[in-house]
């Protein structure tokens, strides 16, 4: 533990957990002067190929009050002092240590072995309005999933056009579905009558409720095991037509997307409530009809732009996010996920619909066209497994957050819902989805990442007394994807520190990385509900005053502003997140600007990052890759420059190398190095694009491409055309904007900082 | 005339009314008191006693006579009883058997005794006052029928001038020596013209009857005798006067049965003779007419078991009872139709003509007229006027079956395209172009026949009158030359103006438990897979165009893609009843020979995925919603093929409960069992009908279906219901099977319009049928098949005009099975009378029946049944009273006199009143009754005619080498011979009936068993046994078959046992169980009726 850098790395790997402070200021007053708020980035399956799970189950602190998962013992001892050894500990010595009695499993995962098992379900749920080879595409792919499940797996297909069909699977010569028009909206009761679920299963409950699950199974004939009905689901994808029904010149194809999803859930909440489940739906249009219908068929009428939102012209937008909503919080009761692959040139109302991904952790993927390889390899990489073989993701899991009573917890972003669990540890001020200590998280993988924030409660007249740490413990209880139930519990514990008297031990613990993220979590939350400006003012203000609390200067002298290291990269976060398509929505659509939303508010800190500051390399014959400034001065006409901005990966050819490769020096065998060159950022692209979820979209262009517009959005503009010959020619590329450049926003951010205004 | 002769004076009726009892007793009996209401019915049967009693009111002499003769003698001398009676003046009932006293031998020794009477004279009056031939017909008619009449030419035939008519008449009589000499006496001048009243033809026969019988060009198309009575009726100025007569000699008695034959039986013989003398012309032509019918009689009955009783008693006592074979007898009227009619063709050249019967087989040549198979109207004369249809009371109507199924030999109408103009209409009233339209100017305009609106003749169709005023090219053209033809339409005639896509049919089935445990799903299956291949095409099309689908359903449908593309069929589960709809389109209609490997695997699999079905609930609307709402998406027309089970009481719209209740039978709800439940079914039916998609049901039920509501639609859409109560596959396979194949097979046109356009002074006013109707004047029909019937009533608006006669024109727009839209005209010009003895020479009463039986049953939706049927029996009252009143000579109110075209309307409004609908049994369920009603909304002349007076055909009687369909007997059980078989059938039931002293041998040979007693009562299937009697009778069977629309199971009923209760049923002209009067009672009921009338 030498720095506090290597503390955080070592605590992320370890337990998956980044608090914005390391080193808590220990009373609520203090807390509140930081600006940042008290918070951590939580990855509960952080994938942990050293932690092996213990074959038996956790015990619990018999205070029922309390219930905190016995781990770390001394630490927890120290935390709660009224912690009581359960009389199963009576045996323990020296030398039979219980694992969550060792230091150095400050997290560990248990395996419950009580209970049946269910299996993991998987629910297709197809558009069949897609051009003829966008289905094709889409239907290898599905085929190609079969192989990828687990054989005990239960499958589902449930298709939608103008109808929605939901295929029976079990039988036998003569392909059977249920078919429901894609107009009206259901109950799941009367899904559930229709599809003749309640009949056969009532009576079976209630005869025998103590092996219920055995005949779910069974009686399902929707959902079947994969290994028996593998060939039939393969002929029944193979034979899938394209939605046959007409559709006139000037319309869109009727598509029930919403009956399509509700009638999914309605399916599972009958047969396998509270069971790993996901629904994967694919789409490849907007839903035009029945609940949840998101623009009209004329396509002359536009699907709804921000713009139209803004002067509130978006005739269903409102009803259909309603609908979606309605639908995303019964599946999240149920523990399933809604997968969303929306693949289409224009929009296909992911707006409406992201609550569904969102709530219930599911995948939202855009992509052009199903007939793409970032289609078809995203969706094959839901299916990799880890180093175990297991599938990386979990279901069903309850994150349940416990302090020590100095803290409160205020909230969490990220891909769960409240479980509404209120206890003496909930604070009343709501950061994020609060009001509770416990939230369902029903589709996770290693990466699912939440920003958990807290308050310190402990009032300054109270203080803590030296050397005393404060604890936080975060269980949570999943379907691990081989069914098993687990539970992970981490516990941490940090120490707490007089803001008055320890402010530099305080300041060095801040992680600004973490720190940004969980700022720009809290941004972007907002941006959900708030006007755009508003929240960038927001975000503003609690840069000034952090710069103001943190930074070193004279009064109204700007030039004296110093940063120290801790916080050096904070603004330079800031300003690239205000540049952001989370807080900016010119130039994207309301879908896109959904879709980025959902992925920043689930990814783990590194990922997050990117997002926020895409990471840009060069290439050239001076020397090895290197990373460069994201800046307009790094387009030089020499380098090869490689982008990831998470959504996507730009390689970009300067004027000169685009020049070469035209003319076509890469196949002369005496030029081979420039072959390497060109070779090189592809052969890094891959390496990325390998273990990128979801695929990014692949850009390789060149100075002057169309697609260079990728490229330079991102770039900070300190070449414009504004002051492009105040710069000279030689450095880099002008960018045609009038976007502010990070200098003048430094510039600013110094002056408001130094000000006594403020 | 029978009837007259039946009807006893005053104190007769005393008597006749304990008689009738049955019947209307109450009234009867207030009056009878004075004679003997005791016996009433037991008279009938023991007549003995009725009679006895009748006789004494009935004054003595007429007894001694009657008893007499043999048992058919007995029967003659009744009806010269009666005329004697007349003579008398005082007597009365006998008449009631005149058509017997003609036929007997004992007929003669009657005459002599009637001769005396002073009846003679009156009938001679008549005589010479008849001016108009069809008073004469009319009294002929009554002549036949009456006894009396009869009776009295023989003896007086021979006095008689009248020989011409003898010619005919004899050909008619040949059986009874004597009646050689009557007819030809009596039949020459009266007879014939009487006989043929109906046929009017009389009059234009002006010249020698004989001549006119031989020369079927006649006016008179039946017969040739027609002609003859013509004749008489010109000499004699006054047929009219041989009415008279028939009046006289047989009134009072009519009513009491018992009571006219006593009356009758002595004094009438004598009675008549001497009328007879006068009359005999008269008679003649009655007998001439009758021929026919009584004539026949005499010699085929003679062996009835009644008659032999009665002779004996007869003297001591004088017969009581209305001799059953004296009445008219539909057999008698059949065979003699069949004789004289059904060897020529007729030619439909004449305005006015009236067609054979429908029980006659007759060849049809289309010379400007529609062929009767096409039309057949109540009278072929219609009044002048409002105020004559009104006294006269008959109903005019025509009864239309635009798509008839034609004899082989007959040819189907022409097709005639006139390109893109289309069919040239008038352009006021758009009546099509047809024979009547008459061209002017030189062939540069024409006149519209309907609406004489005068139009320009467009130059593509002009062509040059000759010298008769008539294009040169109308034998080229079908439409100036024939009565039906067929146009093509142009697009403005389709829907939407597009052209419609070839219809489709869509198979329904029911897969609930039920229908899966009687094995119906699966036979149904297995049948289709080879059914599809049979599918209905037009013309030499290879294959046909209609594209078939399928679904099957309990309480969720489940649709079927067969998609030729595909390896396996797929089935597509709605589970949304509430708010139907069409899961697919592409792949749920299919061509059969593309899709057949699919739909084979799909026939294949059906049964077997449903075996283990535990649903029992079923929907209904939603499933035709779901038919219609394919075909609507599919834009076509087309028909739905629906088996069904039982009552839909699932949740969905259209849902049923069980509401049969007998105890409302005879009350005023009564007429609720009638109507639908909901009227979510005629919204239903309405959507249909818009959308061309016609229904046929087949049922299955095990209990109560509510078939009132379920037929519905069908009803409305022109659809077929068949029901299959407690189906069984080992039983009813093959009748399921058959009508399944016919109703498959058979031609239909589909979303089809129908308007019947009339010449100014009558028009059309009400229509009854399976169909529906938006307006007032357009009959929808979604479906239309060949043996769909649409009848129509018409009524005056304004005077017509003798010259220019009434002019209908049925033109019905339709799509034909490959889906090429067309238009059927079908022409009819009729007379037009300012005499209403023209009228009642002219009607045809198979189809005066056929109307008021529709009229009755769509009658009893609103009204109470008893109300309806007081309805019928007042309407049929009227039309006789009418007739006697205006058309008769004068004559003793208490003679009953029927015109001849007329005469069965008696006993077939009998059989009206008395079936299920009307007067149900206890074991008929209410789901039969709505059953037979929608069925005969929709029946033609011929099914109407045979379902309510069944055929019952002797087995063993005829040689068993004869290839001919045996003479039938009447429907009635005395006719039933123990020691011989029989077979009754009314078109929808089909029984052998094994007469306890049946010969052994023909035991064996047909049932391959030993004996009477081991042949298996409701035994369905005759064992195939080569022998020739086994061949024959299932031949026979099998031809029975044939000529009806729907199959008949068989059913061996034997005598003595329980199923015969079933049998007798049928048997109509005898007491129904449930309260139905027999022949001979109603008979005298009707006449009492008319009685009051007069008076």
């Amino acid at each position: 533990m030498a720095t506090y850098l290597e503390f955080i790395q070592q605590n992320e790997e370890q337990d998956g957990v980044r608090f914005s402070w390391n080193v808590w200021p220990s009373s609520r007053l203090e807390a509140t002067r930081m600006v940042v708020p008290l918070a951590c980035l939580l990855t509960p399956l952080k994938e942990r190929p050293d932690l092996p799970p213990v074959q038996y189950e956790p015990v619990l602190c018999s205070r029922p009050t309390c219930k905190a998962c016995n781990v770390d013992v001394p630490a927890l001892i120290e935390l709660f002092p009224s912690f009581q050894f359960p009389p199963a500990y009576g045996g323990i010595s020296e030398v039979n240590q219980p694992a969550e009695l060792m230091p150095q499993f400050s997290t560990i995962e248990y395996m419950i072995q009580r209970g049946a098992q269910s299996p993991l379900i998987f629910l297709y749920v197809v558009d069949t309005c897609l051009e003829e080879d966008d289905l094709q595409a889409l239907k290898e792919s599905l085929q190609m999933s079969l192989s990828l499940l687990p054989p005990d797996a239960l499958v589902g297909l449930i298709t939608f056009g103008r109808m929605v069909q939901v295929h029976e699977l079990s039988c036998e010569g003569i392909s059977k579905s249920y078919v429901f028009r894609g107009t009206k909206d259901l109950t799941a009761k009367q899904i559930q009558d229709m599809l003749g679920l309640t009949k056969p299963a009532m009576p079976m409950q209630q005869a025998r409720p103590a092996q219920p699950q055995e005949h779910p199974f069974v009686s399902s004939r929707f959902l079947q095991p994969v290994h028996k009905i593998d060939m039939n689901l393969t002929d029944l994808l193979g034979e899938l037509q394209r939605d046959p029904w007409p559709v006139t010149q000037g319309k869109r194809p009727l598509r029930s997307t919403g009956v399509a999803l509700s009638i999914a859930v309605g399916l599972l909440e009958g047969t396998f409530p509270n069971t790993g489940a996901r629904i994967m739906l694919f789409t490849g249009g907007p839903p035009t009809q029945g609940p949840g219908m998101v623009v009209g068929d004329e396509l002359k009428i536009p699907i709804r732009s921000w713009h139209d939102i803004e002067k509130d012209n978006a005739r269903f937008m409102k009803k259909a996010t309603k609908h979606y909503e309605m639908l995303a919080s019964r599946t999240a009761a149920n523990g399933h996920c809604i997968d969303i692959y929306a693949c289409a040139l224009d929009q296909t109302g992911l707006l409406e619909m992201k609550c569904c991904a969102n709530l219930t952790g599911g995948y939202m993927v855009m992509g052009d066209s199903f007939n793409t390889s970032l289609f078809k390899q995203t969706f094959q990489r839901i299916f990799t497994k880890d180093f175990n073989g297991d599938f990386r993701m979990a279901f069903g899991a309850t994150l349940d957050v416990k302090t020590s009573r100095e803290l409160k917890i205020a909230g969490a972003i990220g891909p769960c819902v409240s479980l509404n669990v209120k206890g003496p540890c909930v604070s009343e001020n709501e950061l994020g989805v609060g009001g509770t200590s416990q939230w369902k998280i029903c589709g996770l993988d290693p990466t699912s990442t939440l920003g958990i924030y807290f308050e310190v409660v402990n009032q300054h007249n109270a203080p803590i007394p030296q050397g005393g740490r404060g604890a936080i413990q975060f269980v949570t209880h999943y379907q691990h994807s081989s069914t098993q139930r687990r539970i992970r519990v981490t516990t941490i514990a940090r120490n707490w520190a007089d803001a008055q008297t320890q402010l530099r031990h305080i300041e060095a613990a801040f992680d600004q990385e973490a720190a940004a993220v969980l700022m720009a979590r809290l941004g972007v939350f907002r941006a959900e509900s708030e006007e755009g400006p508003d929240v960038l003012r927001w975000l503003d203000r609690q840069l000034i005053r952090l710069c103001q609390k943190f930074g070193q200067y004279n009064k109204e002298d700007s030039a004296s502003f110093r940063l120290s290291d801790s916080f050096s990269l904070y603004p330079q976060f800031m300003f690239h997140l205000r540049r952001s398509p989370f807080l900016q929505v010119f130039n994207n659509s309301p879908d896109e600007s959904s879709y980025y939303r959902h992925h920043f508010a689930r990814q783990d800190l590194t990922q997050s990052l990117i997002m926020i500051q895409p990471i840009l390399y060069s290439y050239s014959f001076h020397g090895p890759p290197e990373p460069v400034l994201l800046d307009s001065s790094s387009i030089l006409a020499d380098r090869i420059l490689l982008m990831d901005t998470f959504f996507q990966i730009v390689i970009y050819l300067g004027e000169t190398i685009a020049q070469w490769r035209k003319a076509g020096y890469q196949d002369m065998p005496e030029y081979e190095n420039f072959k390497h060159l060109l070779q090189a950022p592809l052969d890094d692209a891959q390496e990325i694009l390998q273990a990128r979820f979801p695929m990014p979209r692949y850009i390789n262009t060149e100075h002057g491409g169309s697609q260079a517009r990728f490229l330079l959005s991102k770039v900070n503009p300190s070449q414009t055309h504004n002051n492009l010959y105040a710069w000279g020619q030689e450095t880099g590329a002008p960018i045609l904007t009038d976007d502010v450049s990070l200098q003048v926003f430094m510039d600013h951010l110094k002056k408001l900082a130094v000000s006594s205004a403020c | 005339m029978n009837v007259n002769q039946s009807i006893p004076p005053v104190p007769p009726f005393g008597q006749p009314q304990p008689v009738y009892p049955g019947y209307h007793q109450s009234s009867y009996s207030g009056q009878s008191g004075s004679t003997a209401p005791a016996i009433p019915y037991g008279a009938y049967n023991g007549p003995v006693p009725g009679y006895q009693q009748t006789l004494p009111q009935g004054i003595s002499r007429a007894p001694p006579s009657s008893g007499a003769p043999p048992a058919s003698t007995a029967q003659a001398a009744c009806g010269q009883v009666a005329y004697g009676q007349f003579g008398q003046g005082d007597v009365q009932n006998g008449p009631s058997s005149t058509v017997q006293m003609q036929r007997l031998p004992g007929s003669q020794p009657f005459g002599s005794p009637l001769a005396p009477v002073g009846s003679q004279p009156a009938v001679l009056q008549p005589y010479g006052p008849p001016p108009t031939s069809a008073q004469v017909t009319a009294q002929l008619a009554g002549m036949q029928i009456s006894g009396a009449v009869a009776p009295a030419p023989p003896s007086s035939g021979l006095g008689y001038g009248p020989p011409t008519s003898l010619a005919s008449a004899s050909g008619s009589f040949p059986n009874s020596g004597l009646y050689g000499s009557y007819p030809q006496g009596q039949a020459s001048p009266v007879s014939q013209a009487q006989g043929h009243p109906r046929i009017q033809t009389p009059q234009r026969s002006a010249p020698s009857q004989a001549s006119s019988f031989t020369p079927p060009a006649s006016g008179g198309p039946r017969l040739p005798s027609m002609t003859g009575p013509l004749l008489p009726g010109q000499g004699f100025g006054g047929p009219s006067v041989s009415q008279p007569n028939h009046v006289s000699s047989p009134p009072p008695q009519a009513l009491p049965p018992g009571t006219q034959i006593t009356g009758p039986l002595g004094p009438p013989p004598p009675m008549h003779s001497p009328q007879q003398p006068g009359y005999q012309p008269q008679q003649n032509g009655s007998f001439g007419s009758t021929r026919g019918p009584q004539p026949n009689y005499g010699s085929p009955y003679p062996a009835a078991p009644t008659f032999g009783s009665q002779p004996g008693p007869p003297q001591p006592l004088p017969p009581k009872r209305l001799d059953p074979d004296a009445i008219p007898s539909p057999i008698q009227v059949i065979e003699d139709d069949r004789n004289n009619r059904g060897t020529e063709p007729f030619v439909t050249g004449v305005r006015g003509q009236v067609p054979p019967l429908v029980t006659t087989n007759f060849l049809v040549k289309d010379q400007g007229n529609a062929s009767p198979r096409y039309i057949r109207c109540t009278s072929y004369n219609i009044p002048c006027t409002s105020d004559m249809a009104k006294q006269a009371q008959v109903p005019l109507a025509a009864v239309i079956k635009p798509l008839a199924r034609l004899p082989p030999d007959e040819a189907s109408p022409y097709v005639v395209d006139h390109g893109e103009s289309g069919p040239l209409r008038c352009n006021r009233c758009k009546a099509y172009m047809c024979p009547f339209m008459q061209f002017i100017e030189g062939g540069r305009r024409f006149q519209c026949c309907f609406c004489s609106c005068i139009n320009d003749v467009p130059p593509q169709y002009f062509q040059h009158l000759d010298h008769t005023g008539k294009r040169v090219d109308a034998y080229d053209r079908p439409e100036l030359s024939l009565g039906s033809y067929e146009f093509l339409a142009t697009v403005d005639y389709c829907k939407n103006n597009k052209f419609p896509s070839p219809p489709a049919f869509i198979f329904m089935i029911d897969v609930s438990y039920n229908a899966i445990r009687t094995g119906l799903v699966r036979l149904l299956c297995e049948e289709l897979k080879s059914l599809l291949d049979f599918l209905p095409r037009e013309g030499g099309a290879e294959e046909s165009a209609i594209r078939v689908g399928f679904v099957t359903y309990n309480k969720v449908l489940h649709f079927y893609n067969v998609k030729s593309s595909l390896a396996q069929p797929q089935m597509m589960v709605v589970s949304d009843v509430a708010d139907m709809f069409v899961p697919l389109l592409d792949g749920f209609l299919v061509n059969v020979n593309e899709s057949r490997a699919v739909i084979t695997s799909l026939l294949d699999q059906i049964p077997e995925m449903f075996a283990d079905t535990r649903e029992t609930e079923t929907v209904f609307v939603p499933v035709i919603q779901a038919g219609m709402e394919a075909l609507k998406a599919a834009e076509c027309a087309g028909k739905l093929f629906l088996f069904h089970t039982s009552l839909p009481i699932a949740e969905a719209p259209g849902k049923l409960k069980n509401r049969d209740d007998r105890k409302l039978i005879n009350t005023d709800k009564e007429k609720t069992l009638f109507q639908p439940q909901t009227g979510a079914y005629q919204t239903l039916a309405k959507e249909c009908v818009a959308q061309g998609c016609c229904i046929d049901l087949f049922l299955f039920p095990n209990q109560y279906v509510d078939v009132a509501t379920l037929s519905v639609v069908p009803q409305l859409t022109g659809g077929s219901v068949y029901k299959y109560a407690c189906f069984q596959v080992e039983n009813d396979q093959e009748r399921f099977l058959s009508d399944l194949r016919r109703d498959v097979q058979k031609v239909v046109g589909f979303d089809a319009v129908m308007r019947v356009r009339t010449s100014t002074g009558i028009r059309a006013v009400d229509f009854f049928g399976a169909f529906y109707m938006s307006n007032t004047t357009d009959v929808e029909l979604a479906g239309l098949d060949g043996d769909k019937t649409v009848t129509v009533e018409f009524k005056h608006d304004d005077r017509l005009n003798e010259e220019s006669g009434a002019l209908l024109q049925c033109a019905l727009l339709y799509t034909s099975c490959a889906g090429q839209r067309r238009l059927r005209i079908h022409n009819l010009a009729l007379n037009c009378c300012t005499q209403l003895a023209d009228l009642y020479r002219n009607c045809e009463t198979d189809t005066l029946i056929n109307y008021m039986a529709k009229f009755a049953y769509r009658g009893v939706l609103n009204s109470p049944v008893k109300a309806v049927r007081d309805t019928l029996i007042t309407q049929c009252a009227q039309i006789l009273a009418c007739y006697r009143k205006n058309c008769a000579s004068p004559s003793s109110a208490g003679q009953l006199i029927l015109p001849e075209c007329m005469k069965l309307l008696p006993v077939y409004l009998n059989c009206v009143l008395k079936s299920d609908v009307l007067q149900p049994g206890a074991e008929v369920t209410t789901d039969d009754r709505a059953y037979v009603r929608q069925l005969v909304t929709s029946m033609d002349v011929a099914e109407t005619n045979v379902f309510f007076y069944p055929r019952l055909l002797p087995l063993t009687k005829s040689p068993i080498e004869s290839t001919t369909e045996p003479p039938a007997v009447r429907a009635s059980e005395e006719r039933l011979s123990n020691g011989d078989m029989y077979l009754l059938e009314n078109g929808l039931n089909l029984f052998l009936w094994v007469g306890a002293s049946v010969q052994q041998g023909v035991v064996q040979s047909l049932f391959s068993v030993s004996s009477f007693s081991q042949i298996t009562s409701g035994l369905s299937v005759l064992p195939v046994l080569d022998n020739p009697l086994s061949k024959k009778v299932r031949g026979l069977i099998d031809s029975l078959r044939a000529q009806r629309s729907r199959y008949m199971k068989l059913i061996v009923v034997k005598q003595e046992d329980k199923l015969e209760m079933l049998f007798k049923h049928f048997l109509v002209e005898d007491k129904s169980l449930s309260g139905g009067a027999s022949y001979v009672d109603f008979l005298c009921h009707m006449h009492k009726e008319i009685r009051q009338l007069l008076s």
